[in-house]
Formats: C-alpha cells, sequence, structure tokens
C-alpha cells in the first residue's frame, strides 16, 4: 500500500515541477513567479484543489518526440478568497511556454464549466507564448471553446484576467471578453500580431512594451483596467478587487462590518466646487470622502481621465461610482471616456451594483476628430447603458449638467432613482454664454448686452432650482451630507424591483 | 478703547487678531481678497469687505482700498498684522491724518527702522552694536563686488527694504555677489518696488535671537526677553523658542537693556522686534527692528501669560503699559514651528494645494496652541505665504516643550499639499536640537543633501513594525469576514508575518489577546493596544506603555506610517508571500536627468538658453517665479541644449521639463 501511496506522491511532486528547476529559475530571473507561485498568492492560504494535474496532450507526429509533461502547461482549480469560492486557471510558461493545447484548453473549460453551475467567479492568469503549433487546428478549436464559455459567463459570474507574461494572437481575446484585465508592469504584454509582423507588415519599428505592454493598454488603448508593480502586488489587488465582487448574477453584492459612520459629514465639501465655474477640483475627493473609509478602488486611472469609475463601499456594501472628471477635458464626455463608463455601468447592471453617479458635465466634446471617431454612437451606449440598467441608480449634480450629457449621466428621466444636486448644480441646455449667443442672436455685436443677458440668463437658469421645479431633481442637498444622503437612498433602494422587458438580448450600438 | 477695529490682513494673523479684540468686546471688520471670500478670517469677523482680485498688489497691499474699507465700515483703528501694509509708513500717515488710530507704532518710526541702511546708522548712534559692512547703496554688481572685497567674504547682499528672506543673497566670492546682486535687486524691486542693495559681512554660525518691546505712550518702555529663531530655511524661520538656550540672566540684560535703547530712540510706541545675530563668541550684533507684531510672538505669550495683541490695543488707545519691567516673569519654555505647505525634500519649496484633510493635535490641555487660517477645504494659493499654521507648545522646560511639541506633530494630519511636519518631527528629534546647540546654518550643517524622510531605525522601528501588524491584522481580519470565515472577535490566536518596510523585510509573530497586540520582533516583545478603526487616519496607540500616534494612510494594499520624523511605505505579507516578494526584481526610475525640470509648481519668467547652445554647469538656465521669489534655475552640468519644453509666462507644474539636453 505504501508503494502505491508514494507513487502518487511522487508523480505530484513531478506535476508540481512543471517545466523544470531551470525553467523556474528562467521565469524567476524574469522577475516573474511560477504558476503556482501565483495561485498560492492569490488565494487562501491551503485553499487551493488541483485539477487535471496528471492531465497530458496526447502526442501527433510533430510531437511524438517530446516528453509530455503532466499538466500541460496550466494550472487548474477553485479556492477561496477570504472564504469565498473562486475558480482559477494559471497558465504555467516553464511548460512549453505555456502554450495552448485541446487539453490545456480542455483544463479552462472545465474550470470554467464548474464556475457557472455553482456561480463563481473565474479568474485567469494568463503567462501564454500562445497556440501550440504543432497542436495545428486543435490548439484552435481549444481557443474557442474557451471564447465560447466566456460569452456564456459573461453576466453570470464575474470574469478577470491578469495578465502576467506574453499574450499574443488569438490568446488575447479570451481576456479581451472577460469583465477585467489587470497587467503587470514590464513583465506584461498583449497583441493581436507582435512587433516581427508589424515590422514586416507596415514597416513600423515598436518594441514589445510600446505595442502591447501596461503602460500602453492602461494609458493609450484603454484594453486592460488597471496595472501594479509585479507579480506579488498584482495578486494582492486581485484579492483586493475580489472582495468588491458579487459571486454571481443572481446574488447581491458582498458586505462587510464598517465602522464609519452613515451620516459622516464633510463640511469640507461644501468648498469643493469653486464657485468660478470655470475652474477645476478633483472629483476624486468627493469619492473618496462619500465611499467607506476613503477606499476607492479605481478602474482605468490612465485612461480616458474625464471620467472616473470604480468600486466603493456604502455601509460595508459595495457601490459602482461614475463621476465626470472637471481636472481632465472639463469633464467633457468624449468617444473614450463614453465606452468606459457605458462598459463599467453595464457591469455593475450585470451584477447588481448600485450605481452612485457624480455629474459635472458641460456637454460633448466637440470637433472633428471626435465626430469623425463616431462620437454619436459611442456617446450613444453610454446612454443606453444607463438607460437599461436597472440597479439602483442615484445620482449627485455637483455642478455643470447641460445637454444631452445632462440626460445621459443617469438623469431622472433615463430612470435614475434619486437625483440630487448641490446647491452649485448648473442645470440647463447650455452654459449661459453660448445659450445667450443663440438666443439673443440679435445683440451679437453688443459686448455690454450681451454680458447683461448672460447675467441674467445666469441668475434664471445656472442653478439646479429650475430642475428641481420640475421633479427632475429629487432635492437640493448639502454637500457636506452627500454620504448621509446616498447611504439612506441606497437603503431604502435595497428593495428595488425592475424589470426590463423581455427581449432576447438588447442592441447596444456597439 | 475702541469700538470697531478693521484687520488689514488675513490668514491666521487676522484670525488671531480677531480672537484677541472679540474678547475685548471690540468689534471686528475683516478684509478679503477674492482668493480669501470664504476664509476663517471672514466668518470669524463681524463685518467683511471685499478688496479685490487675488494678488496682493491688487488687494492687501494697496492702502487706499483698506483706507476704503475703514471708512465704509466706521473702523476706529487698524491693526496691520505682519507683512503687507504693516511697516508701510505711508499707510500708517494717511490713516492718522484721516484720524484713524493705527495699531503699531508712529510712522516716523517705522519710516526710520524700515529701511535697513538708515536703521543701522541709528542703532549705531543709539550704541547698539551692528554688523561691519558697507552703510551706503550699491549702484552696479561691479561696485558690489569692490565693496564686498573691502569687507571679506562671505558677505550678505541686502535689500535696504527687505524683509522676510527676500532680497538677501550670501556670497562666498566675486561671482556669486554679481549674481547675487543682480536677483537680490530684481527680487527687491518686484517685492517691495525699491531695489536699493547694501552688503555687510555675513556673520557664519550665528544665531538668530531677538528681544520683544512693549513702549507705550507715556514714556514706558520694557522688553519681554527674548526669542531664538536660529532655525531656517531659505532665510526664514521655521522653528522658535523663548527663551533661548544661548542666553544667560546678564546678556539678556545686555541686549534687552539696548532694545529698550533703540525704542526710545526712535520714540517707539506699541509693541516692536529688535532682532540680533549673536556669534559664536556670544558678541551680539544688531540686525534690524521689526516694527510690528512678529509672526513668532505666540511663544512670548506662552511663557509671559501675556497677550501681546491686546497690549498693542491698549497702547494704541493711549492706555499706559500695565506692567513694569520688573513685573515680566517668564514661566517654563515654547516653542513654535510653523507649519508650511513646502517640500522639504526639494530645499524647501513652496507647495499649493487643497487641504483635502487637515486635522490639528488636540488643544484643550492648554499646552498646545495653534494659529491658523485654514481648515479642511481650504486652499493654499499661489497668491500669498504658504504657511498653513503655527503650532506653538508649552512645557516647564525645554524638554518638555519638545516632547509635547513631537507629540503634536505626530497627530497633526495634512493632506492635500506637501508640508513640512515631517521634517519639523525630525529636527524635533535631533541630538543637536536637544542640547540646544543652534545655528542659522543649523539645516545646512545637519540636513547637508537636503532632508529625505527618515527611514525608522532601533527603537523606531520597533514602533513602525507593531503598528503595521496591528493596522494589518486588523484589516485582514476584517476581509475575512466577507466570506464568514475565521472567528471575527479572535481573528488567529498567532501569525507568522513579514513586514517589507522600504526594501527591507522583518520576520515578526503576532498574538492577540482581548485588548493587547503582541508583536515579537527578534525576540523582542512589543505591545500595543489602540482604539482605532479602519479608515481613521490617526492611530492613537499605547507601544510598550507609551503613547505613540502614527498617521495611517492606506495605498491599496500597502500602507504609509508616519510617526516621530519617520515615514515609511509598509507592506506585510505572510512568510510564504515574503518570500515570492524577495523574487520581485527592484525597478529604478525613469532617466530624467537630461531634463530641466520645474523644482515648484510657479511660473516660467525667463529661459536664458536657446536651442542647440552649450551651456556649463553653474550657468543660470531659467527663472521660476513661486509665491513671489524668484527662483533661478542653474545647469548641475555640462551639456548642450535639445529643446526648449516651455515657454516665458507658462504655468508650471512641479517636474514638469522646461529643458531637455542632448
Amino acid at each position: 500500500m505504501q508503494d502505491i501511496l508514494d507513487e502518487l506522491e511522487s508523480r505530484r511532486a513531478r506535476a508540481r515541477l512543471g517545466g523544470g528547476e531551470k525553467r523556474i529559475e528562467a521565469q524567476h530571473a524574469k522577475g516573474k513567479l511560477t504558476a503556482r507561485e501565483r495561485i498560492e498568492l492569490l488565494v487562501d492560504e491551503g485553499s487551493f484543489e488541483e485539477w487535471d494535474m496528471f492531465v497530458e496532450q496526447e502526442p501527433n507526429e510533430l510531437t511524438v518526440d517530446i516528453e509530455p509533461i503532466p499538466g500541460d502547461g496550466v494550472v487548474v482549480g477553485w479556492g477561496t478568497i477570504n472564504g469565498r469560492t473562486v475558480f482559477v486557471f494559471s497558465q504555467d510558461f516553464t511548460v512549453f511556454g505555456g502554450s495552448l493545447s485541446e487539453a490545456h484548453a480542455a483544463k479552462i473549460c472545465k474550470v470554467m464549466d464548474k464556475a457557472m453551475s455553482v456561480g463563481a467567479p473565474v479568474i485567469g492568469l494568463n503567462d501564454s507564448g500562445g497556440a501550440r503549433i504543432q497542436e495545428g487546428v486543435g490548439s484552435l478549436a481549444g481557443y474557442a471553446d474557451v471564447f465560447q464559455r466566456n460569452v456564456n459567463a459573461s453576466g453570470v459570474v464575474p470574469q478577470i484576467s491578469a495578465i502576467m507574461g506574453p499574450c499574443a494572437g488569438g490568446a488575447v481575446y479570451s481576456p479581451a471578453m472577460t469583465d477585467f484585465i489587470f497587467m503587470v508592469r514590464d513583465t506584461s504584454y498583449m497583441f493581436v500580431t507582435g512587433p516581427d509582423v508589424v515590422k514586416t507588415v507596415t514597416h513600423e519599428e515598436v518594441t514589445l512594451e510600446e505595442l502591447g505592454g501596461a503602460v500602453t493598454h492602461n494609458s493609450k488603448s484603454g484594453v486592460a483596467d488597471g496595472a501594479f508593480e509585479n507579480d506579488v502586488e498584482t495578486l494582492a489587488q486581485l484579492r483586493r478587487f475580489f472582495d468588491f465582487l458579487p459571486m454571481n448574477n443572481r446574488e447581491k453584492p458582498p458586505v462587510w462590518p464598517t465602522s464609519d459612520p452613515f451620516d459622516r459629514a464633510e463640511p469640507s465639501l461644501d468648498t469643493l466646487a469653486p464657485p468660478d465655474s470655470t475652474k477645476p477640483y478633483d472629483i476624486k475627493e468627493l469619492i473618496e470622502k462619500v465611499a467607506d473609509e476613503g477606499d476607492f478602488f479605481e478602474l482605468q486611472p490612465d485612461y480616458a481621465g474625464n471620467i472616473v469609475i470604480g468600486f466603493g463601499r456604502m455601509e460595508g456594501r459595495t457601490v459602482g461610482f461614475v463621476a465626470n472628471q472637471p481636472m481632465v477635458l472639463a469633464g467633457c464626455l468624449d468617444i473614450d471616456s463614453a465606452k468606459k463608463g457605458a462598459r463599467f455601468v453595464r457591469f455593475c447592471d450585470c451584477f447588481n451594483i448600485p450605481i452612485i453617479t457624480f455629474v459635472d458635465v458641460p456637454g460633448f466634446l466637440p470637433g472633428t476628430a471626435q465626430e469623425y471617431g463616431g462620437i454619436i454612437k459611442h456617446g450613444a451606449k453610454l446612454l443606453f447603458a444607463y438607460a437599461e440598467a436597472t440597479v439602483p441608480k442615484v445620482t449627485v449634480i455637483t455642478r455643470k449638467a447641460y445637454g444631452g450629457a445632462y440626460d445621459v449621466m443617469s438623469s431622472k428621466h433615463i430612470r435614475g432613482d434619486l437625483n440630487y444636486a448641490w446647491p452649485t448644480a448648473e442645470i440647463a441646455v447650455m452654459g449661459p454664454k453660448g445659450a445667450v449667443e443663440i438666443i439673443y442672436r440679435e445683440d451679437r455685436d453688443d459686448p455690454a448686452k450681451i454680458e447683461a443677458r448672460t447675467e441674467e440668463y445666469r441668475a434664471r437658469f445656472a442653478n439646479p432650482f429650475v430642475a428641481a421645479q420640475k421633479g427632475f431633481i429629487d432635492d437640493v442637498i448639502f454637500p457636506r451630507n452627500t454620504r448621509r444622503r446616498l447611504c439612506r437612498a441606497l437603503k431604502m433602494l435595497e428593495t428595488k424591483q425592475l424589470e426590463n422587458p423581455w427581449k432576447k438580448h438588447d442592441n447596444i450600438p456597439l | 478703547m475702541f469700538g470697531k477695529v478693521l484687520i488689514a490682513n488675513r490668514g491666521e494673523i487676522a484670525c488671531r487678531v480677531i480672537r484677541t479684540a472679540k474678547r475685548m468686546g471690540i468689534g471686528t471688520v475683516a478684509v478679503y481678497s477674492d482668493a480669501d471670500q470664504d476664509s476663517l478670517a471672514v466668518r470669524m469677523a463681524d463685518e467683511a469687505v471685499r478688496l479685490g482680485p487675488p494678488p496682493a498688489n491688487e488687494s492687501y497691499l494697496v492702502a487706499d482700498k483698506v483706507l476704503a474699507a475703514v471708512e465704509q465700515t466706521g473702523a476706529e483703528a487698524v491693526h496691520p498684522g505682519y507683512g503687507f501694509l504693516s511697516e508701510n509708513a505711508e499707510f500708517a500717515r494717511s490713516l492718522i491724518t484721516a484720524g484713524i488710530t493705527f495699531v503699531g507704532p508712529p510712522p516716523d518710526a517705522i519710516a526710520s527702522m524700515g529701511d535697513k541702511i538708515e536703521s543701522k546708522k541709528l542703532a549705531d548712534a543709539a550704541g547698539v552694536s551692528t554688523v561691519p559692512g558697507h552703510l551706503g547703496v550699491i549702484e552696479d554688481a561691479d561696485a558690489a563686488v569692490e565693496i564686498a572685497n573691502g569687507i571679506g567674504y562671505p558677505v550678505m547682499i541686502k535689500a535696504s527694504a527687505g524683509g522676510g528672506g527676500k532680497g538677501m543673497r550670501i556670497a562666498r566670492g566675486d561671482s556669486e555677489v554679481a549674481g547675487g546682486f543682480r536677483s537680490a535687486q530684481n527680487e527687491a524691486k518686484s517685492s517691495f518696488g525699491d531695489d536699493r542693495i547694501f552688503i555687510e559681512k555675513y556673520i557664519e554660525e550665528s544665531r538668530h535671537i531677538e528681544i520683544q518691546v512693549l513702549a507705550d505712550g507715556h514714556g514706558n518702555v520694557i522688553h519681554l526677553g527674548e526669542r531664538e529663531c536660529s532655525i531656517q530655511r531659505r532665510h526664514q524661520k521655521v522653528i522658535e523658542e523663548a527663551p533661548s538656550p544661548a542666553l544667560d540672566e546678564a546678556l539678556r540684560e545686555a541686549m534687552g537693556g539696548q532694545a529698550c535703547a533703540l525704542a526710545r530712540a526712535v520714540d517707539y510706541q506699541s509693541a516692536g522686534t529688535v532682532e540680533f545675530i549673536v556669534d559664536r563668541d556670544r558678541n551680539f550684533y544688531f540686525l534690524e527692528m521689526n516694527t510690528r507684531l512678529q509672526v513668532e510672538h505666540p511663544v512670548t505669550e506662552m511663557v509671559t501669560g501675556l497677550d501681546l495683541v491686546e497690549l498693542m490695543f491698549r497702547i494704541a488707545a493711549g492706555e499706559p503699559l500695565p506692567l513694569t519691567q520688573k513685573d515680566v516673569q517668564t514661566n517654563g519654555w515654547a516653542i513654535e514651528a510653523r507649519v508650511y505647505a513646502e517640500d522639504p525634500t526639494r530645499n524647501f519649496l513652496p507647495a499649493i494645494g487643497r487641504l483635502t484633510r487637515y486635522r490639528v493635535p488636540d488643544t484643550a490641555a492648554g499646552d498646545v496652541r495653534i494659529d491658523t487660517g485654514v481648515g479642511e477645504g481650504s486652499d493654499i494659493s499661489i497668491f500669498y505665504d504658504p504657511m498653513i499654521a503655527k503650532l506653538v507648545t508649552h512645557g516647564p522646560d525645554r524638554a518638555a516643550a519638545i516632547a509635547r511639541m513631537r507629540a503634536a506633530l505626530d497627530a497633526y494630519y495634512i493632506r492635500g499639499t506637501r508640508h513640512n511636519t515631517a521634517f519639523l518631527a525630525s529636527v524635533m528629534a535631533h541630538p543637536r536640537f536637544a542640547e540646544g546647540r543652534l545655528s542659522t546654518d543649523f539645516i545646512a550643517d545637519e540636513y547637508p543633501d537636503g532632508y529625505s524622510p527618515v527611514r525608522p531605525e532601533g527603537g523606531l522601528k520597533d514602533k513602525f513594525l507593531a503598528a503595521a501588524a496591528f493596522v494589518h491584522s486588523r484589516v485582514a481580519a476584517r476581509a475575512r469576514q466577507i466570506g464568514r470565515s475565521g472567528d471575527p472577535a479572535n481573528p488567529v490566536d498567532a501569525l507568522h508575518l513579514t513586514v517589507w518596510l522600504g526594501g527591507d523585510a522583518t520576520d515578526i509573530e503576532v498574538r492577540f489577546s482581548a485588548d493587547t497586540t503582541t508583536v515579537r520582533i527578534d525576540g523582542r516583545e512589543i505591545t500595543i493596544t489602540a482604539d482605532w478603526q479602519i479608515g481613521e487616519p490617526l492611530l492613537a496607540a499605547t507601544i510598550l506603555g507609551e503613547a505613540a500616534t502614527f498617521q495611517i494612510d492606506r495605498l491599496g494594499t500597502a500602507y504609509r506610517l508616519t510617526h516621530g520624523g519617520g515615514e515609511a511605505e509598509v507592506r506585510v505579507l505572510t512568510r510564504r508571500a515574503s518570500m515570492l516578494n524577495a523574487l520581485m526584481p527592484e525597478k529604478t526610475a525613469p532617466d530624467r536627468s537630461k531634463f530641466l525640470l520645474s523644482p515648484m509648481p510657479g511660473l516660467l519668467v525667463s529661459v536664458g538658453v536657446e536651442t542647440g547652445i552649450e551651456v556649463r554647469a553653474g550657468e543660470e538656465l531659467a527663472v521660476v517665479e513661486a509665491m513671489k521669489m524668484e527662483n533661478i534655475l542653474y545647469a548641475v552640468a555640462d551639456g548642450t541644449v535639445k529643446q526648449i519644453c516651455a515657454a516665458p509666462g507658462d504655468s508650471l507644474a512641479v517636474d514638469q521639463a522646461i529643458l531637455e539636453f542632448e
């Protein structure tokens, strides 16, 4: 009997060694951890159960001479993060460069299927050279099997991807279809075609890092949602991030105890929005002063900074924050910010996370670049996302809410549950100057008259009370009391029930 | 006594004057610029009058606007505070002409003491000892070099109308005299509208000690002892104390006597300060007389129990001094630390910003005093002096006052702008400061490479490790409740952890009992108790039986702890995670040495070079103006200018590139 047990031990030991000591050392030398080390840091100590450790890809005529390695380049299984179930796959770069074979793909599919049936999130740690070329179309089939599961799981369980090494070619489309992508600075990159192909086809000289590094995808392309310093930090942040998410689309977001009083007043918010409406201020100060303990997990912080998105908690419960940022492009909506906001709003709506929207928006960004780029359809995404969302939606207009952008930003008219305004709010079709130049076109050449008209308009319309008279604003609130008002609103809305008409799915303007 | 007084100032000093006026039952009028319309002073005063746009030369410095506000409100007297119009004899005269009382000395006394050249001559005549130098106006840089050579290096180049460190340069050689002369002249012209410059011997290793005098309109002149203000950066005081550790009774009497003699010589009335420098051999020399309330007057108030603003009001109202020289009693020791919005790691350059978080230490016990004009949500703007507050502590002796100051600085929580509390704490913790061996070169001597946050070592490090373990255990235990795993009341009985403090890892073991967390470090047991909730910025802990307040900032999955002048980013990991963390590569910041970066937020005044030209180390490259100070940026190495990245007139952010070198 003992030899049988020993045999198991030695098989396990062999599998755990992956590509062997040498390759592990090479992985470490690159500043990267191995697939199993990463899992150790991701899940609670001792909680990981590995599946399919002994899976090997069946050899074909091209691979018959290659010694198979048990596990076939991916470690899969389940564990817990602070006690909550999570399914994990972690590609092992030390085994065939983490390349994907049919067997490798089948292992990923197995955990995804189980995640779907038990209703728990999936986290993928990507570190793979791509398709295992020797496997031919089998490898492509494997990718597609994963893609299909990504799509099926979308909106059912949260899916998170961490890019912790190369992720190239078709492989990028699995992370692309998950809910969030996090990258490791300097050691991860993702692109559809690599620098060599780029050079051949377009004659562009570009480095891996420039083409698809963490900086590129977090500031230029908007593909990624965050970048962290190294593997250890990334995995610690994934744990922190996971704690915000519900397990699936049937559950409410998680709750933890907090001693932060729901009615904490913040007198300094009374002076946050400068009286001169051309002066910027940092909307993140509002988010941090409103959220529990000032804890805000911002997503895409370096991309489309004119909108701020991320998770926080109110009375221990996860909420999604969406806010215009007056510090960047005066908070205007443009193509990038509309896409960024829309995707986040839809995630929150999928997973029952209430949305708090802070509005200070002078309108849509004008210009040919925007129009040629299709701002009409991209801007519509944010409008669509807000309008279809049935989760609790609470909105606070801090200053400007002009024109169509006012409608878009979770207004009353698109089923905002509670719409508050600070006394500094200006809700109108446009700013006083622009409005006067149109309404009083005949006085255009008389600056004194225009100025008088502008003042008149400002006094009459640049305030929250016109909208409040019509009931579009439920109440005008003291900035200092924003947290208390939001906490109460969310508590009241906990039992909100609202359903969209039956449809196969909607047709958001993509 | 007056029925209503107007305070022709802003910020903390306006608030401080209003406080005393209120206590005396005097009505108060504040004046404000647009930048200050929501300020504390405006809210405290009974009435407030707008002066104009934010720049001081369009608001607080415009005498006519202040006079109009006086007329409009019917104020009977004007207290000028310090700075702005406080030493403007013309302003004082026009008030008197209008039948308004100026709460300060007679205009002639201001005029004679306000000019550094004149005052030095007067002091000489009154038998006050003065610094050797050239008592005349200097025409140009060449003349300056000649005179400097005559006096012998080092020399101090000073604007005759100067004050507050502006228009002052030390020079140790001919080239520095020429450059210093020009920049002092420019600065004097823009700050004071008077570009007269003189030169005197620069006395090294000197202490700055000043005597507070009070004189009434009945011929009574007394002094309230000294304040030592030797701790200075950028020629501006940052820490002051009373009494001075350098003085004995005899020296105090000698300096006090001369100060009173000078006050008599100019028919002084009101509160005034005679500044001296004291050399290694305890010779003292007259520096200047400040004909106003000093910024650092609170230390004198803390040790004498007097209210100088009240006495100024009484003197101005014609009352005789209520005390004689022998009634002046001092009690204990007081220290003032000026809390500034500035970056101590960048040669104390001014900083700006909104005070997003601002919590002051507890003042209820009376041994801590905070004079401030700001609160949470206030803006530190580019228009005025970036002082946030004056923190003053009192104790029965110097050591006690220092200890109180250290505790107060730990509890002073400021976010939203760079500030100097950690630097102040580091001075308070400095052995040389504790010994009282001070000089105006203290900062240059003790921080020769500039200040950088103190990496905690020894006992301080133990405290940091214990605080980090305590905080992290709370955060981790709470997170476990999300999946209802673990026992929330008693998260774990023992935890083997590793604390990374910067790049340095220490293994610790944590144990929890009902109210105490015990952290075992290398055989030492550190106990820590605290009533702390996650998210609170201050951890008021008892570590090994001693009170210790930590400032806690969460940085994602790490924490920044600040305490006792030490500051560190800490990361608490399991042993296993720590082993893996040790494999992580150290990353170096991108090389920006090819760029000339703006060291502070400010306005680019000029660029002295062009694309393609070669520059030598030490050559002037650009001038950046911030807080009315012209800062000349020099080349640190030889090189060729590749491109100019900013244009004169541009507003620069800190670290914004001005030039790129090849």
